[in-house]
Formats: C-alpha cells, sequence, structure tokens
C-alpha cells in the first residue's frame, strides 16, 4: 500500500485537532474536535471551511476544447457561457457514470473539478479520448470550500468582488495575495465557494478565513451529511459505472441541445441508451426516503415492496443521520413504479424489516444565490 | 466501578449491576443518533449482542458483560441519544442486569488499570 498524499493544509488540520482518516488515497480530517453533529449545524447557520484538495483539478485548453469534451459527456459544454459552470458526468459506452464533475468556462480555458478516487482513470480517460486537447492537471493547487449563509460576507473581507458573483459564476480573482480560481458553488446545498489557490498559498487563506469567528472548518464526516441533506450523490455510492444518468434523476444535467433533436444530439459514450430511456423512462430510479423512526438505513440495506416480501425490490446507496433535519434520511434505488413520493417500503436492518417512505429531495432546502 | 476492554462500565450496587459505555468510548463512537435496547426480562449470555448503538459514522453492538437478566432499561437514551455523548458515565446508563451468578466481574479491570488500557 502506497503512502497517503497529504493536502498543503496537513499542518493546519493537524493543529485544528482534527482526525485524519485515510480516503480516496489522502489523509483528510474527517471531523474536528467540535464533532459531525456541531459542524453539520454550523455550516448549515454560519459559515464552514473545507479542504476539499483532494479533488482533481484538470484544465483543458485548446480551441474547439468545450466541443471535444462533449464526446464524454452528455452536457451542453459548447454552449457554458464565460465565468460560467455547470454540473457533468463522463458516461460509459453502457450509459452508466463513471465519474461526475463540474465544469467551468473560465473565458480562457475550461476547469474541471473530479473525484479524487477517480481523477487518474479520468485523466486516462481524456487523454485517449482528446489528443487534440491540452491537458494539464495541475497539482500542486489546494481547493477550499466555504459554504453557509455567512459564507459571503466571510468572503467578501477578503475581496468583496465576490458579492458580484450569481450561483455557479466562475471568476479569477485575488485573494490574501493569491490568485484563485473562485467558483459560487459547493456539496451542502448552502450558498457558498469553491476556492482553488496555489498550495503554498491555502493555508494562508484557510487562517485568514478561520480568523473569523463566523467560520469553522468541517471535516468529511459533516460534508457527507450535509450533501445528503441536499440531495445530492456521492461517486462511488449512490451512482457509479451500472447506474445511468436517467436513473440517478440527474436528467436536468442533460441540456435540450444533447438531447434528441437537439443541435448536438448524442455523440457522447453510452447516447443510444441514455437518450432512448430519457424519452421512455428508467426502470428504476434514485428517490429520497425517510425511515420511520430513529434507526439509520445505511448504504447496501435491501429494500422490500412488503414487510413479509420475499425478494428486495431495491436498495439504500446512502443512509444517515440528518441534523437539521433531526432524523435518519436516506437515498436508494426502487424500481419506477414505485418511485412516487409517499410510496411506502421496507428496509432490512440487522435482520428486521422497518417502514421506509418515498420521500422528495432535497431533504432540507438548498439556499443558493440565484 | 469495574471496566471491560469493550470499553462498558459495571457498576454494582444491591445485587443489580448497572452498565454503560465509557467517555472514552462515547468521544470514539462520536455523536450517538440512535439506540436500541434490550426488552426487560431478557436473559443475557455474556457476548450476547445485547444493545446496538448508531453514530453519525457507524453502526456498533455493545455485548453483555455478564450472564444475567436485564432488569431495566434508560428509555431517556432511546428518546434522546444525544445524552451518551454527554454523559455517559452518569445519567446515560445503558440497562441493568441482575447477574445469575455472582463473582463474574472480578476479572475485568479497574479504574487504573482501564486508564492504562485506553493510553
Amino acid at each position: 500500500m502506497s503512502a497517503l498524499k497529504r493536502t498543503a493544509l496537513h499542518d493546519l488540520h493537524i493543529e485544528l485537532g482534527a482526525k485524519m482518516v485515510p480516503f480516496a488515497g489522502w489523509e483528510m480530517p474527517v471531523q474536528y474536535p467540535a464533532g459531525v453533529m456541531k459542524e453539520h449545524l454550523h455550516c448549515r447557520a454560519r459559515a464552514g471551511l473545507f479542504d476539499v484538495s483532494h479533488m482533481g483539478q484538470v484544465i483543458l485548453r485548446g480551441p474547439g476544447a468545450a466541443e471535444a469534451l462533449e464526446r464524454l459527456v452528455p452536457v451542453d459544454v459548447a454552449g457554458l457561457a464565460p465565468g460560467r459552470q455547470r454540473y457533468a458526468m463522463f458516461t460509459t459506452e453502457d450509459g452508466g457514470i463513471l465519474d461526475d464533475l463540474m465544469v467551468a468556462n473560465t473565458g480562457a480555458h475550461l476547469f474541471l473539478v473530479v473525484n479524487a478516487a477517480r481523477a487518474e482513470l479520468d485523466l486516462d480517460h481524456l487523454h485517449e479520448h482528446l489528443p487534440d486537447v491540452e491537458i494539464s492537471h495541475p497539482t500542486g493547487r489546494g481547493l477550499l470550500a466555504l459554504q453557509g449563509p455567512g459564507a459571503e460576507a466571510a468572503l467578501a473581507a477578503l475581496n468583496p468582488a465576490v458579492r458580484d458573483m450569481r450561483f455557479m459564476d466562475v471568476a479569477e480573482m485575488e485573494l490574501v495575495g493569491a490568485t484563485c480560481w473562485v467558483s459560487r458553488s459547493g456539496y451542502t446545498g448552502e450558498d457558498g465557494f469553491e476556492i482553488s489557490i496555489p498550495g503554498t498559498m491555502a493555508p494562508r487563506l484557510a487562517r485568514a478565513l478561520l480568523e473569523n469567528p463566523e467560520v469553522a472548518p468541517i471535516g468529511l464526516g459533516a460534508r457527507d451529511s450535509l450533501r445528503l441533506e441536499a440531495g445530492m450523490c456521492l461517486y462511488g455510492a449512490d451512482i457509479d459505472e451500472t447506474t445511468s444518468p436517467v436513473e440517478a434523476g440527474l436528467s436536468w444535467a442533460i441540456q435540450k441541445a444533447r438531447r434528441s433533436g437537439g443541435a448536438r444530439a448524442g455523440g457522447f459514450p453510452g447516447a443510444a441508451l441514455i437518450l432512448r430511456e430519457l424519452e421512455d423512462g428508467p426502470a428504476r430510479l434514485r428517490v429520497g426516503l425517510l425511515p420511520e423512526g430513529r434507526a439509520p438505513m445505511r448504504a447496501h440495506t435491501p429494500l422490500f415492496a412488503g414487510e413479509d416480501a420475499a425478494e428486495p425490490v431495491g436498495e439504500i446507496t446512502s443512509g444517515a443521520f440528518g441534523p437539521s433535519i433531526g432524523r435518519p434520511m436516506s437515498m436508494g434505488y426502487v424500481p419506477a413504479a414505485m418511485a412516487a413520493e409517499g410510496t411506502e417500503l421496507w428496509g432490512e436492518v440487522r435482520g428486521k424489516r422497518l417502514p421506509v417512505t418515498v420521500a422528495a429531495l432535497p431533504f432540507h432546502p438548498t439556499s443558493y444565490k440565484r | 466501578m469495574k471496566y471491560t476492554e469493550e470499553h462498558e462500565w459495571l457498576d454494582e450496587a444491591d445485587g443489580i449491576v448497572t452498565v454503560g459505555i465509557t467517555a472514552h468510548a462515547a468521544e470514539q463512537l462520536g455523536d450517538i443518533v440512535f439506540v436500541e435496547l434490550p426488552e426487560i426480562g431478557t436473559e443475557v449470555t455474556k457476548d450476547d449482542e445485547v444493545v446496538v448503538i448508531e453514530s453519525v459514522k457507524a453502526a456498533s453492538d455493545i455485548l453483555a458483560p455478564i450472564d444475567g437478566e436485564i432488569v431495566e432499561v434508560n428509555e431517556a437514551i432511546v428518546e434522546d441519544p444525544a445524552k451518551v455523548n454527554e454523559d455517559p458515565e452518569g445519567a446515560a446508563w445503558f440497562f441493568k442486569v441482575k447477574p445469575a451468578e455472582p463473582g463474574q466481574m472480578d476479572d475485568y479491570l479497574d479504574e487504573a488499570a482501564y486508564k492504562a488500557f485506553i493510553g
């Protein structure tokens, strides 16, 4: 087993008393002394600072880079305006998801943020299929997320220009003397920012933000409960090579231009399957699930249509306690006929069938600055 | 007070043993969000899984530290599992067990030995 990689903020995490764990080949803070519950609630009430430097940052340069990337994603990249970002996924030939990612058009190039565990695979995939595009992977950069209702004020104290950004805007700007790539987005359902910064300057930015009493450091534990309350997918849990974007409820990310009849319809891996599924509807769907009672239903909990039904109809892919909703919550896949809100199902936990109800996502309302 | 290497504490009074988890265990588990306790009257054997607790991280089992009968359970921690993090060695006890025979706790750790055990 190779040594775990450390982010530029490693010493700061130790200083803050973080509990460090291995995650996708990185040594990452899972929680700080406050603990997952308090960190989660702090982020919803004030502002949370996350080190997400383990995520892969990729730059695509060259004329036609956007059109080229469209060969790998079912997303309208060519129509993405300068200064804007959108959610995307690399699809497989079988219509599954190789990875999900953010794509930004900085005006000068495309900037991608991909999952840590899939970064190498994604890079190979890009090199193989986009030989005409200049691909770089700036590993020396850190990535910080600042999330929560206090995020704007905290970041504006370092550069007031961030106030002019709307949800999914991207901009290059100076923060603590470093040239940063800032997007108004995140993985919590809250308003907030993600900031790419040279690794050598990342501790300075993190410390400047943490000096603000509104800002607290948040670990991966609370990052997971925050994203689950916001109804967002975790790659490797809720989506993977066996789930299609349509089944995963991510059809909203496939713009008109790439659908049947669109200006640049299809042309991505698995297009025939995915486009047909968009029209006919998928056989199964990712749904929100609220267990009755207090017992969390975690990933891989089998789902049944009845208390005594012999065969499972689906499975939970993510499950945890939701600190802001004060109850357990899950997501999972069920047959399309059982995907309507209010459908009552059963989850088997420790050999016992417990009732669980299909529920609307997100569990906790999002508060983006549109 | 006695302690097990499974991070339970046992407090014997008037022939009844009260069982809970140590502050060290509660801290390691993180925020506790769910507790399932045995039914009163259950006859348990040492190492039976008698309690399920779930923290924000994962589910864990609490094993019966001795043979005996469950005579009382602490419903307050079922209603509010966070109490286990707040006062694990006091108000947030788990269950009371009437030992099947005396002397079953003799081999467990005393406080000094438990402190040495957790380092």
